[in-house]
């Protein structure tokens, strides 16, 4: 208990501290500042804060926490889907997609907090297997041929991506805590893998803005650079290192492990999801989506770490402390 | 009022629409707003789309068959305040754009949806003559172009399910009916108004 309050106190004071900066930023008319930039950490930020009291909500109502997970992967369906042609013949297969099976994921993940269910098996399987039949065998129903193995392809990564992957970090609420606690344990899990994430986003940022030299792929992102991304990850480590006490982990260095881990991945999804946007044209999203893109660039690096995160959590570490 | 209020709720979250307006402001005076047309649900977007004062001002054209075609199309049409237009059954001394003048006096505006029937997919098809006979009888009336994006993935010809993705509705600078510009000129460059506003 005491730690819960500990990591929220922890994460609302850093970033109270981070908020009232970057307002000081925006308000501030030196020409030197990158008004982009500003914009950028601040959109960041409100991110950061709607995580946090989604997790807060986590201690007390687990239930409300899977819901608003899943509110937001149905939010981030939306606009993958918009950004994506996809023809006539694939509306009844996107109708399901929207109000069946993404549902269906956060219900089955809820469900599986009852020891007596077990839905491990039905929610991990639900979207790569009987989803992925369903869309291929609806739209070949629909009788539309045209570039179809593409369409299909895309309906079932956004579903992937927005749903699946997503769904994993609320899953995490009902994972078998270890060493067993209460409830409110896998809260704090949930909050160690939401602050990583969004500070490894932050601080990879942050040094590829400060001291970038090589980019990674400059077609598709020319902001992210190898050195923002090892330093990002060397510093999230240490911030994970220092969480540790958030953690069901046995040692420290576990925790600054799953960080650099959830740094790496949190790399990869930004990177992803920015080869996605482009091949869709920057028009795609500004058109759409007021602001910084919306929801799908600030949880991409949320959606590539949560079931890497879950894995390692619930089948690599127990083996490594020896339960 | 609560069932507007709700239906305006709806219509915002099923389209996701993101309302803009290009080089024009929302205004309370006499306009007709013309839109391509793609969906079954475009009427309610745009009419939706208009600030409160604007939107109770403001009757959508709309087809008679469709909207008296069983009871909850009834009562939609009756909520947003829709002006049924009969298109099976043209009297030469009624024509629609009588009808409509008369109807809106000299306090309502008008959205209507110059090519008639729904395009095909993301083609917007030629502009009918009647915008053009409502400006020329009424040029007082302000002319604001509207382009709806995306709609026709939402609702597409002949379902009635809708899929929830994200469109967009931006309003144009208005315009007037030149003196002496003829018919086919006029509509073009109406159309074309509105074609330009997908890249705003």
């Amino acid at each position: 208990m005491l730690e819960s309050w500990a990591l929220l106190g922890t994460v609302a004071a850093l970033l109270g501290l981070a908020t009232a900066s970057g307002q000081w930023l925006r308000r501030s008319d030196s020409p030197l500042l990158d008004r982009r930039a500003i914009d950028s950490f601040n959109a960041r930020l409100q991110a950061w804060w709607f995580f946090s009291f989604v997790v807060a909500v986590a201690f007390v109502a687990p239930g409300l926490a899977v819901t608003l997970f899943g509110l937001i992967s149905f939010w981030a369906l939306r606009e993958f889907v918009t950004l994506t042609p996809t023809r006539s013949g694939d509306h009844r297969a996107l109708f399901w997609v929207f109000f069946l099976f993404t549902p269906m994921q956060f219900v089955l993940v809820y469900l599986d907090k009852f020891e007596s269910i077990q839905t491990y098996g039905l929610f991990s399987m639900l979207i790569p297997v009987y989803a992925f039949l369903f869309i291929a065998a609806r739209s070949a129903f629909a009788g539309d041929f045209d570039r179809f193995l593409e369409r299909i392809a895309k309906v079932q990564c956004a579903l992937m991506i927005c749903v699946y992957c997503l769904s994993f970090a609320p899953a995490l609420l009902f994972l078998d805590p270890n060493p067993p606690g209460g409830p409110s344990d896998n809260a704090l899990l949930l909050g160690f893998f939401v602050t990583v994430v969004l500070a490894s986003d932050l601080l990879q940022w942050f040094w590829s803005k400060s001291l970038g030299q090589n980019v990674i792929a400059p077609a598709i992102d020319p902001t992210k650079t190898w050195e923002g991304v090892a330093a990002g990850a060397g510093s999230t480590a240490v911030v994970g290192a220092l969480l540790f006490w958030a953690t069901p982990y046995a040692h420290w260095y576990h925790a600054a492990m799953m960080a650099l881990l959830i740094a790496a991945m949190a790399a990869a999804g930004s990177l992803t999801m920015a080869a996605i946007r482009r091949d869709r044209g920057e028009l795609a999203s500004g058109n759409f989506v007021e602001g910084h893109g919306g929801v799908l660039s600030r949880i991409d690096s949320l959606c590539f770490a949560a079931p890497v995160f879950y894995h390692v959590t619930r089948f690599i570490l127990p083996d490594l402390t020896g339960n | 009022m609560f069932t507007e209020t709700l239906l305006t709720w709806i219509a915002r979250f099923i389209s996701g629409a993101s309302v803009r307006w290009f080089e024009s402001q929302p205004d309370t005076c006499q306009r007709v707003y013309f839109a391509n047309h793609t969906s079954h649900l475009d009427a309610i977007l745009v009419w939706s789309s208009l600030p409160n004062d604007v939107r109770r001002l403001t009757r959508p054209v709309a087809a008679k068959d469709y909207w008296v075609g069983g009871a909850v199309r009834r009562k939609l049409a009756k909520v947003f305040n829709a002006l049924l237009i009969d298109r099976t059954e043209i009297k030469v001394h009624q024509s629609p754009v009588d009808l409509m003048l008369r109807e809106i006096g000299r306090t309502h505006s008008l959205i209507i949806f110059p090519e008639g029937g729904r395009g095909e997919g993301d083609e917007t098809g030629e502009f009918k003559s009647g915008l053009y006979y409502l400006a020329k009888k009424r040029p007082d009336l302000e002319l604001i172009p509207v382009y709806i994006n995306n709609m026709n993935r939402i609702l597409p010809r002949g379902e009635f399910l809708p899929v929830p993705l994200l469109s967009s509705v931006t309003f144009g600078p208005p315009l007037w009916l030149e003196s002496g510009e003829p018919k086919n000129d006029f509509l073009a460059r109406a159309r074309d108004a509105v074609l330009r506003l997908k890249d705003c």
